[in-house]
């Protein structure tokens, strides 16, 4: 049967001649059928869910039904849901249950959209492959011996697999963009700011945003609509509330500037050869093509660790066990004994080690060798992005330098699965919006190709990829 | 003192802004006092995952009030930092705080406070995160377990750093009396609210290490925690034991420090700049707006005391010492006009009786209004000024709101009431009668006599008078 998108259900609720309360169980359906194999979700919320939707039914015959009336939408569990455990897949926050909605869940729910569950990620967002959950892997649909690609690996997986119509995920270094390349569906990383932040549990506070993971780009567009926009809550959100929804899929006289760094080795030649397919359909469509040298983008990946796990290392020092989550049973004597024993059983290796190397880069003697050098670095890529801009309206690169890899692939090889980041980190860095969209498959598995426009020209990228849609169609296995 | 033994003090004043509604960064009630434990709280200020900070910006212009009233250079802009450490009343884990390295811009800093005693200069200010409160059973070292109450959490407050410019612990108390005084006055900061004016110590002697002393919850406490940890200093210089970097604890229940940590180095807080708030420009025009807006300061109250009142300077200081003690002062004259009577009862018997005592202002009940009654009443000799005196000393003591006077009380003016009494006291005394002919000292043994047998009751200058006019009449 053809999946539904969230455009169509939302219309076909408005309208009538959808319920959502048959929709969500349809969805639900498909989650006891497909999630045993797939395992995309940490939580499964069906009363609150069907609780849901039988009030928008409600509100149908009053016509108050807001744009994302009765989608059935997954939420990375890292974004805090009232009522709703989440868990950032560590057992530190296991049985946690926020007493408040994140700003981008509290702006769903008034368009109507039904939280179905809560996804599966790499533990608070730290990894590329969603292996290091605490809990349990997820599959990639596309291939079960692979992964789905991380963090926001649940997500991606729930909407290829048709579990959700469309999924929050949130990306700090890649983490939207990487699973939606490798299951070969849409993710958006919003510029930094457009999102509130409120409520998404901090990994690495100066990169990270929330954004839209869907099935086509007009559902993506409609997620993006309904989150944007500034939050009182947030002091660093800036963005505006904005319709992304009227697309123009043209690329007449569209300037795209390719960077040569994208496609140098490392990058599979299937991978290359499909986004130059694609950078060349534009082009006949009458896109003006030139490549690009971005130099500094070669000291992105050792500038982004260092800055997130000097972040994190702070942002993760409240999980002591005192006020919520894991406690270690074995009992201690003083403070400094109860909260290591805390932290120890509670967080997994891969959040150690950041914690650790974040606490070193932050330690007197070592701050400007590291911590400050990074941010110098920083500086450098956002100057030779804004310099970019002023030539180009877009930049198209592969979203990842392979296909998804396999289970287990990359986790005995840790500096293998941070490179494997190395085209995603620096529009977080740069704060630039950046999306990723399905360009071609190789042995049946998805190939994504990246768009990046300056801060808040999220309408270039979207018009960009509904063109590339248009021509490519959505991914089909 | 400080000539001898190379003492430099120099103090960390930690002050809530109790002027504000609401905490630095939440929207909970900054006045947690009264309420329940872990009441007064929400998923901010709490460090809840995934919450976020959000200044609020009352704070910044409470802030640069007390950063005028300090002379101090204001940033054009700043930021906040974090200072990561682990402790039980930090919900978060670090606070969020100002810095002066790495790129950090507190709000202000270089201000100088004036003293009797000497220029103290002032290093910093700085906003920042009140932690939650832990409370013991017994004392921190004895007790088997600690109770957190993160209500406190998440307050406002103000960090002044002084230099080591502070010459004895009796220098310091008079420093912290000074500045809760500007605080008051400007209107940021009620000294007198339990641990809204809190204050560390570092100490350190002969050119040792500093020593750093916390807990400590009163301007007495600053005294008797610096006499301490002289002596204590001193003692180990004699016994020729190094002193160590370490920071020691006040117990103002056995009334000395212990060890709290012993610092191997500087510790390491690992300060970077918070990421979840943006540097805060304070332009030019709000501040000169503020300036304008700056009440009258104690300095300045004091001079026009003295201007206006004809009062002594340091009856004046006295007076401004405490702003509800000036405020007092203020209100019983547009009541009566005696500033000098007024003046002195306030700054020498009012003051002179709360520092022997345990009292406050806040233990005195009656209205200035009646205490410039009772000026009124002595002026027009109706009461004595010593009768005057007890009953109003009597009032704080017994926390009344009216006066009460022995029935036998009253002033005795009258010439008649007092030439009985003077015969009386001559009958009972003729051989003092007698010498006082030929030496005026004896005058003053009849005066004693007559002040005893009217209980203190006769007007002294009329009973002065009609002991002179009596002696030299009989003679």
């Amino acid at each position: 049967m053809k999946m539904q998108s969230a455009w169509e259900i939302a219309e076909g609720v408005r309208k009538g001649s959808i319920s959502a309360v048959e929709i969500v169980e349809e969805f639900f359906e498909r989650i006891e059928r497909h999630d045993k194999e797939i395992r995309a979700f940490i939580t499964v919320s069906k009363d609150s869910a069907i609780q849901q939707a039988k009030e928008i039914e409600k509100k149908r015959r009053e016509k108050k039904l807001g744009r994302l009336a009765g989608v059935p939408i997954a939420v990375k569990d890292n974004i805090c849901t009232r009522g709703i455990e989440t868990t950032c897949a560590s057992k530190i926050l296991k049985g946690y249950i926020p007493p408040y909605d994140a700003t981008a869940v509290r702006m769903l729910k008034e368009e109507g959209a039904v939280i179905i569950g809560k996804t599966n990620l790499d533990e608070f967002g730290m990894g590329s492959s969603t292996e290091f959950s605490a809990f349990f892997a997820t599959k990639n649909p596309r291939n079960l011996n692979h992964v789905p690609g991380g963090s926001s690996g649940g997500s991606a997986a729930a909407v290829a697999k048709g579990l959700s119509a469309v999924a929050l995920g949130t990306d700090t270094g890649g983490s939207i963009r990487c699973p939606s390349a490798f299951c070969g569906v849409v993710g958006v990383k919003p510029t930094y700011g457009l999102v509130s932040r409120y409520g998404l549990i901090a990994y690495a506070n100066t990169l990270e945003q929330i954004g839209p993971i869907a099935n086509n780009v007009i559902d993506a567009a409609l997620l993006l609509s309904c989150i944007a926009g500034h939050d009182p809550h947030d002091s660093t959100s800036i963005g505006e509330n904005k319709d992304y929804t009227k697309l123009n899929s043209s690329a007449k006289k569209l300037k795209i500037g390719v960077p040569k760094q994208y496609f140098e080795e490392g990058t599979q030649k299937a991978v290359s050869d499909a986004v130059w397919r694609a950078i060349k359909k534009l082009e006949g469509e009458g896109a003006e093509v030139e490549e690009i040298d971005l130099k500094s983008v070669g000291y992105a990946l050792a500038s982004y660790y260092i800055i997130a796990m000097s972040e994190a290392s702070s942002n993760l020092a409240r999980y002591d066990g005192l006020r919520y989550g894991f406690q270690d049973s074995s009992g201690a004597r003083d403070w400094s004994t109860l909260f290591s024993k805390d932290r120890k059983a509670g967080f997994g290796f891969e959040v150690k080690k950041r914690i650790m190397l974040g606490t070193f880069a932050l330690s007197a003697g070592y701050f400007d060798a590291y911590y400050l050098k990074a941010q110098k670095v920083r500086n450098l890529i956002i100057q030779e992005f804004q310099r970019a801009f002023k030539k180009f309206d877009v930049l198209i690169g592969p979203t990842m330098p392979t296909t998804a890899f396999k289970l287990g692939e990359k986790t005995v090889d840790p500096l293998a699965m941070y490179m494997s980041d190395c085209d995603t980190v620096p529009a977080n860095l740069a704060g630039i919006p950046a999306a990723s969209i399905p360009c071609g498959s190789s042995n049946g598995l998805p190939i994504g190709l990246q768009i990046m426009a300056a801060p808040f020209e999220e309408g270039k990228i979207l018009n960009v990829a509904k063109t590339l849609e248009d021509i490519l169609g959505v991914y089909a296995e | 003192m400080k000539d001898d033994l190379g003492l430099k003090i120099g103090l960390e004043v930690h002050c809530q802004l109790t002027v504000l509604k609401t905490k630095l960064f939440c929207s909970c009630p900054s006045n947690y006092r009264g309420e329940d434990p872990n009441t007064n709280i929400c998923e901010v200020c709490t460090g809840m995952p995934g919450t976020l900070p959000v200044l609020n910006e009352k704070a910044v212009e409470a802030a640069v009030k007390i950063a005028l009233a300090l002379d101090c250079k204001i940033s054009e802009s700043m930021n906040f930092f974090r200072k990561n450490y682990f402790y039980p009343d930090l919900p978060k884990n670090f606070q969020i705080t100002q810095y002066d390295k790495a790129g950090g811009s507190p709000i202000a800093k270089e201000g100088l406070v004036e003293t009797i005693a000497g220029i103290i200069r002032i290093r910093r200010i700085q906003l920042e995160e009140d932690p939650g409160k832990l409370s013991y059973e017994g004392t921190i070292v004895s007790s088997p377990i600690s109770l957190v109450d993160y209500n406190r959490a998440g307050v406002a407050l103000v960090e002044i750093v002084t230099e080591p410019d502070l010459k004895s612990p009796k220098h310091a108390r008079e420093f912290l009396q000074k500045l809760r005084s500007i605080l008051e006055h400007i209107g940021v900061c009620d000294g007198s609210l339990e641990g809204a004016m809190r204050c560390d110590a570092n100490v350190s002697l002969f050119g040792g290490k500093r020593v750093e002393v916390k807990n400590i919850s009163s301007f007495k406490e600053v005294e008797r925690a610096l006499n301490f940890e002289i002596t204590r200093q001193k003692t180990m210089a004699n016994v020729a034991k190094a002193e160590g970097m370490e920071t020691r604890h006040w117990d103002d229940v056995r009334r000395v420090t212990v060890t709290l940590r012993v610092k191997e180095a500087e510790e390491d807080y690992r300060y970077f700049p918070e990421p979840d708030l943006v540097p805060i420009t304070i332009s030019k025009e709000y501040v000169a707006d503020i300036r304008k807006r700056m009440p009258e300061l104690p300095d300045g109250r004091k001079a026009r005391f003295v201007k206006q009142h004809a009062i002594s300077e340091e009856i004046a200081g006295a007076l401004v010492g405490e702003k509800l003690l000036a405020d007092i002062f203020e209100e019983s004259l547009k009541v009566y006009m005696a500033p000098k009577l007024l003046g002195s009862w306030l700054a020498i018997d009012i003051l002179g009786y709360l520092n022997r005592s345990e009292k406050t202002l806040a233990d005195m009940k009656f209205k200035p209004k009646d205490l410039a009654e009772l000026a009124k009443k002595v002026e027009k000799k109706k009461l004595t000024e010593n009768t005057a005196k007890s009953v109003v000393i009597k009032a704080i003591e017994q926390g009344t709101s009216t006066f009460e006077f022995a029935k036998e009380g009253a002033a005795i003016t009258d010439e008649k009431s007092i030439m009985d009494a003077v015969k009386e006291v001559f009958e009972a005394n003729p051989k003092a009668v007698e010498d006082a002919k030929s030496d005026p000292k004896a005058i003053n043994f009849l005066m004693g006599q007559l002040m005893k047998a009217t209980k203190g009751r006769a007007d002294h200058e009329l009973a002065r008078k009609t002991i002179e006019e009596a002696i030299a009449a009989g003679s």
